[in-house]
């Protein structure tokens, strides 16, 4: 317990002193994982509604594989990028094993499946009466999508939660094709792994504390985010008339 | 307006609407009338461009519709369509009833004004920034119609817009389809299995019966002098006499009935099976046997009398069933009781004959 109580003191003091290491270190995570969480957005939300909209033969079994992959190991995920992107690789010529750009593609393809599947059960448990709604309305097929989408907003933000928890969390990737450099590619995972090698048990829990309020501060904002947006409508539930 | 040719669809083996064939003029309010189940709402949605026929053509302002997501998309974006159980989008009463102005790249003060009228012409002024999905059954309704009106469609496409509605809403709603195509040229294409409202509403009536048109003509003329048994059946013609004409002296038939002959005009031939269709409000009833000019005259018992409000809804046993309609007020001077001997007569001209 002794150990725990002076990793958070120790946490505390970090945060206050302004540690320029561990500065460094958080900056990087959250710039790593966020980047990663926006691209995966970017491209995976669609990619869902893509899948869950259209018709077509094995989109079942499409469906399955997905989910099956929500649990896909960091470290395979990790060995696959490095095998592309290592010099005798096929992606070899970017040269860019062991930035914090291959890192990045290495978070938005594990956290895919996930954002990819949970995307697709959002937007099915929205009636199609709201599709059908916005067609009936004059919308193009992306604007009935659109409405749709907007309609699952809360479901949406979640999966893309949990592929920001996936990515911020994850350290057999950011390991493997990092290479934990210090000062380049050093994030909180790889260095909490490194420290507590080290037997720095009380740093490495401090960083673990950091990580965790990380995800809890990002989690609170969106959400807040969303909750602002919903007070629109939710602050006149009373008739005005 | 609109035009509909030879259309035919069908959801698997089930075939949903057969060989459909219907004009809609400009500024018209066409109705659809026929019982659940008989493809009005798929031949809506079929006009509404929401899905594409099995076959069959159907033009819209002289062009016929082709299979180009583009051309669907234009033609589809000067209608608006209110399904029987609309669905609210999550959001506040103005943004579901922009909506579809939004979608056309409106906004700005003409989007806030057209809105703000729209929910002005629905009765629901003060209801903006409620959320939509607490509203009432009624209310809801009313926000899917503005929510239609307010991009000013060319072609309004009801689908049952008061199925699920107590009286009071369904004859608000009502008098607002009635208010809006006075304000405007709309025109409405609506479907209804409630042949009152039917009555009350259309310019023209087509009756969908079992996936097929099997009549149109003004309200009129489907209540008083429809087609065919499925149809008389379904307008509410009570007294339907199965029987042949046994003779036919220049348009004045005599028809067959078990023991019975009733008089009617007609030009269908000799041996024709056919059925005398009386509406009950043309019959007439007496305690005598008077001499009047009506051609038929039956005596019969009194089996049943169901009064409800004003009227009194008397059935008779003439060897075969008549009903009559009549005013409580003149079934209480009559003093007419269950068990009653009494004389029904209506007139040769009270008589639509159809065949059987």
């Amino acid at each position: 317990m002794h150990a725990i109580a002076d990793a958070f003191v120790l946490a505390v003091k970090m945060i206050f002193t302004g540690d320029p290491e561990v500065y460094g270190i958080t900056a990087r995570t959250l710039e790593i994982s966020i980047s990663s969480t926006l691209i995966g957005a970017l491209l995976f939300v669609p990619l869902g509604c893509l899948i869950y909209f259209n018709n077509f033969r094995g989109k079942r079994l499409l469906i399955s594989i997905i989910q099956t992959c929500y649990s896909l190991p960091t470290v395979f995920v990790g060995l696959l990028v490095f095998l592309v992107f290592s010099r005798a690789g096929p992606l070899g010529i970017f040269g860019i094993m062991f930035t914090p750009q291959v890192m990045v593609i290495g978070q938005v393809i594990l956290i895919g499946p996930i954002v990819i599947g949970l995307t697709i059960s959002a937007v099915s448990g929205v009636s199609p009466a709201i599709r059908e709604t916005a067609i009936s309305l004059g919308a193009s097929r992306l604007q009935s999508v659109w409405a749709v989408l907007k309609e699952a907003r809360f479901a949406v933000l979640t999966a893309v939660m949990v592929g920001f928890g996936r990515a911020i969390s994850e350290v057999g990737l950011a390991l493997m094709v990092g290479g934990n450099i210090r000062g380049y590619t050093r994030v909180l995972t790889t260095a909490i792994s490194l420290e507590t090698g080290k037997g720095e048990v009380a740093l490495s829990l401090a960083l673990g504390f950091i990580l965790v309020a990380l995800a809890l501060i990002v989690t609170v904002l969106a959400n807040r985010f969303l909750r602002v947006k919903e007070a629109d409508v939710a602050q006149s539930r009373a008739p005005t008339s | 307006m609109l035009k509909v040719e030879r259309l035919h669809h069908s959801y698997g083996k089930a075939e949903i609407l057969k060989n459909i064939d219907l004009g809609v003029e400009r500024g018209e309010v066409f109705v659809t009338i026929g019982p659940t189940g008989s493809g009005k709402t798929t031949l809506l949605r079929l006009v509404g461009l929401m899905e594409r026929p099995t076959s069959g053509y159907i033009y819209f302002d002289g062009h016929q519709v082709n299979n180009s997501e583009r051309q669907r998309l234009e033609i589809r974006r000067r209608m608006a369509m209110v399904s029987q159980k609309p669905a609210v989008f999550n959001a506040s009463v103005f943004d579901n009833v922009a909506y579809g102005l939004k979608i056309r790249k409106e906004n700005g003060a003409s989007l806030r004004h057209k809105v703000m009228n729209a929910l002005e012409t629905v009765g629901l002024s003060g209801y903006e920034r409620r959320d939509a999905r607490t509203l009432s059954g009624g209310e809801t309704q009313r926000v899917a119609l503005a929510r239609a009106i307010v991009i000013e469609p060319e072609l309004l496409l009801l689908d049952e817009p008061t199925a699920n509605l107590d009286p009071v809403s369904t004859s608000h709603i009502e008098k607002l389809v009635t208010d809006v195509i006075k304000k405007s040229d709309m025109t409405v294409m609506m479907s209804t299995h409630d042949m009152f409202q039917g009555q009350r509403l259309a310019h023209r009536m087509g009756v969908l019966i079992g996936g097929e048109i099997l009549q149109t003509g003004d309200p009129r003329e489907i209540f008083s002098l429809p087609q065919s048994r499925k149809i008389a059946e379904f307008v509410g013609v009570e007294n339907m006499l199965g029987g042949v004409i046994a003779s036919n002296t220049e348009g004045i038939v005599d028809i067959k009935l078990h023991g019975a002959v009733v008089e009617a005009i007609s030009n269908l031939g000799v041996g024709e099976r056919v059925y005398a269709c009386v509406r009950p409000e043309e019959i007439t009833l007496a305690r005598t046997k008077e001499s009047t000019s009506a051609r038929n005259s039956f005596s019969g018992e009194i089996t049943r009398i169901v009064l409800f409000g004003p009227l009194a809804r008397i059935e008779l046993d003439c060897g075969f069933l008549l009903v009559a309609l009549i005013t409580k007020r003149s079934a209480e001077e009559m003093n007419l009781q269950t068990g009653d001997r009494i004389y029904a007569s209506f007139k040769a001209t009270g008589v639509h004959v159809i065949k059987g």
